[in-house]
């Protein structure tokens, strides 16, 4: 929407200059009482003057005066305008609080010498944290991985797409067989680790899943002793939490399609396979598009059945980047090289998830 | 008399590949709902077995092991233990309990504000500094790409600061933060489908703009409203990277009390099993009695 409101409202607004006045006094002078509560406060951590503070509390309450304020001047000052503006000023207020203010914070940290358990607290040392990345074979396995974990979405696409057709036919027990593939998608990653993680993979003479693989003829199954095994394990299982969300998502896209489309090409000759692969298909493009990307939104935050089950192991071969990350803050407190890590791994996301989005808009858009 | 009509030979060649082909779809989707059981089945069945019939990997009971209620005694809520004192179960209750809130406040509290974004996005042009209605949009969008990792650290460190670390606030802030996005993507599908006439009849009839949403537009987005906060509560419900992070001892939720059930001498599976079905029942209930509300708020988005 570039040009007006999709809902004229024609009101009268007079507001008078005491209104007018009484919107900009609430907003400066909350402004300045979160001014004068942060200034006593950082007088307190670094000019040595003591107020009794015993945290930073204050200043969040004073923050949050100054927000309410900021949202009922909008208000005073602005009439029934201001009354719109309230349906998303509180949302983006928290939102930018909530991430603008974190990550400048953490840019900061990311370029300091941190370590909790250390009594010294932050230093900067500059660029040492970045030479230390470059020179980490851990952090680089683990973006590897990552890749590796990343690619693993195109045999899960297919078997959500796979799983969304035999919905769409005509079957009988359509509900039951609905919630039973839609169930494990609400388990928690962290009891799924343990279900199937631990219980049916680990224990070693009769898991189910061992016993199966010893049925099928593998001599020993010790799933994660070796490196390319571990991971795929963890791969299986996060298909089997995520492959209900894209199936979803590829089942509405098939509904939507008209039936008589698919008719249409019936008619015209084309059987099964040929009108799957040039009606069905291509018509689930976009569908397939947004799915896969917001399935790679959430692969790449993939951290909790690593954390649970292998924590990493064999030797980093299952790691992702987020698990390694809570590692090196959980065995070493080092919040510096963390955060750095941290933010590497945001901008070469955006990298991606931008260059992506440009090529899914070239797909999406139809050919002319 | 000789029979005049036949099937034809193509035909009744037809009827034979319609029959295999049943045959491969119903087995094809028997074969998956089993893959998506069978786990939830097994965590069940563990859970009433004592240690021999774990190491056996006994499958049914009553056939192949005799029930006993030993992972539920082990979390003090098997009939025996139902009525003693017990601290386990306290410490279960406590958790349950803190995700519970912790899980509602930020779902309702994401779902209403999520909810006035998206329609005040959906009906009115905005300019907030240099930003538009698209770029705040997908500023608000933008949101889902960040990864729990890059905000845990800063977070920790500030909510140490501002004493939050350990705190229900803080997890529900971070909580709500979490699943905005999401929020605002299913609202704002639903409202644009709403026709404007609405809301402009009503303010012919003299109700303020606010007046119209509350009364008028939001009874009509409700199942929408309904799809947002069950796949929040699912999303908050299950969360651990920052629950394991930011809390302790006092606001830990169910998912870090789940992890760190390792144990001194051994897993003891039957107390993990029992643990681990305890919380995931809630959202099973959830899953089976309001399904269709789920896929309606994941398909919201897919399909424009």
């Amino acid at each position: 929407m570039s040009s007006g409101d999709l809902l004229h409202v024609v009101t009268v607004d007079d507001i008078s200059s005491g209104r007018r006045l009484l919107g900009r006094g609430l907003i400066w002078g909350s402004l300045a009482l979160l001014v004068l509560v942060a200034m006593l406060q950082s007088q307190q951590v670094w000019g040595g003057v003591d107020h009794g503070f015993a945290n930073w509390r204050p200043t969040l309450y004073a923050y949050l005066v100054f927000s309410i304020c900021l949202c009922w001047a909008q208000v005073i000052l602005r009439g029934e305008q201001g009354k719109r503006t309230l349906f998303v000023l509180p949302a983006a207020l928290f939102v930018v609080s909530l991430t603008v203010f974190p990550l400048l914070f953490g840019l900061i940290i990311a370029f300091s010498n941190w370590n909790l358990s250390n009594p010294d607290g932050r230093q900067f040392n500059g660029l040492d944290n970045v030479w230390q990345m470059w020179a980490d074979p851990f952090y680089w396995n683990a973006l590897t991985n990552m890749v590796w974990y990343c690619l693993a979405i195109l045999p899960e696409y297919v078997v959500a797409f796979g799983l969304a057709l035999l919905l769409n036919a005509q079957i009988r027990a359509r509900k039951f067989f609905r919630v039973a593939f839609l169930l494990p998608l609400m388990l928690s990653p962290v009891a799924v680790s343990w279900m199937i993680g631990k219980s049916m993979l680990v224990i070693q003479p009769a898991g189910p899943v061992i016993r199966l693989l010893k049925f099928v003829g593998v001599e020993s199954p010790a799933l994660f002793s070796t490196g390319w095994t571990a991971k795929a394990v963890i791969m299986a299982m996060d298909a089997w939490t995520f492959i209900p969300f894209m199936m979803i998502m590829i089942l509405a896209g098939l509904q939507a399609i008209p039936k008589e489309l698919q008719e249409a090409a019936r008619v015209d000759g084309a059987t099964g396979w040929k009108s799957f692969w040039e009606v069905t298909f291509p018509l689930m493009l976009p569908v397939t598009v947004t799915a896969l990307l917001i399935r790679l939104i959430f692969k790449l935050k993939l951290a909790d059945i690593i954390i649970n089950v292998t924590s990493g192991g064999p030797g980093g071969a299952t790691d992702s980047v987020t698990s390694f990350i809570f590692r090196e803050y959980r065995d070493r407190s080092n919040v510096g090289y963390g955060t750095l890590l941290a933010m590497v791994y945001l901008v070469l996301i955006i990298i991606v998830m931008t260059v992506l989005m440009k090529f899914a808009d070239k797909a999406v858009r139809p050919r002319t | 008399m000789t029979q005049i009509f036949h099937d034809a030979p193509a035909d009744r060649n037809f009827r034979a590949k319609w029959f295999t082909g049943r045959l491969v779809i119903y087995g094809a989707l028997i074969l998956w709902a089993f893959i998506c059981l069978f786990p939830i089945y097994w965590t069940l069945s563990t859970s009433f077995k004592a240690a021999a019939d774990v190491m056996k990997g006994s499958m049914i009971p009553w056939v192949d092991f005799a029930p006993k209620w030993l992972g539920w005694k082990s979390l003090g809520l098997s009939p025996e233990t139902l009525m003693q004192d017990s601290t386990v179960r306290d410490e279960f209750l406590r958790r349950f309990w803190n995700s519970t809130i912790i899980a509602g406040t930020s779902s309702v509290l994401a779902t209403a504000l999520g909810s006035m974004a998206a329609y005040g996005l959906s009906r009115f042009s905005y300019k907030f500094l240099w930003m538009k209605n698209q770029d705040i949009s997908f500023f608000f969008l933008s949101q889902l790409i960040l990864p729990p990792v890059v905000l845990a650290l800063p977070f920790l460190v500030l909510y140490k600061e501002l004493d939050l670390l350990d705190n229900h606030v803080g997890l529900i802030a971070i909580y709500t933060l979490s699943v905005l996005p999401i929020v605002i993507w299913i609202m704002k599908d639903q409202f644009e489908s709403i026709p404007t006439e609405l809301e402009e009849a009503a303010m012919v009839d003299g109700l303020s703009i606010w007046g119209a949403f509350l009364t008028i537009i939001l009874p009509i987005a409700l199942p929408g409203m309904v799809a947002a906060l069950i796949l929040s509560l699912v999303l908050t419900w299950n969360e651990y990277f920052f629950a394991a992070l930011l809390t302790s001892t006092h606001a830990n939720t169910l998912p870090v009390m789940v992890a760190s059930q390792t144990g001194s001498q051994g897993i003891s599976w039957w107390s993990m099993a029992a643990l681990s079905f305890a919380a995931i029942l809630p959202l099973i209930i959830i899953g089976v009695a309001l399904e269709r509300f789920i896929i309606k708020g994941m398909a919201a988005g897919a399909v424009k």
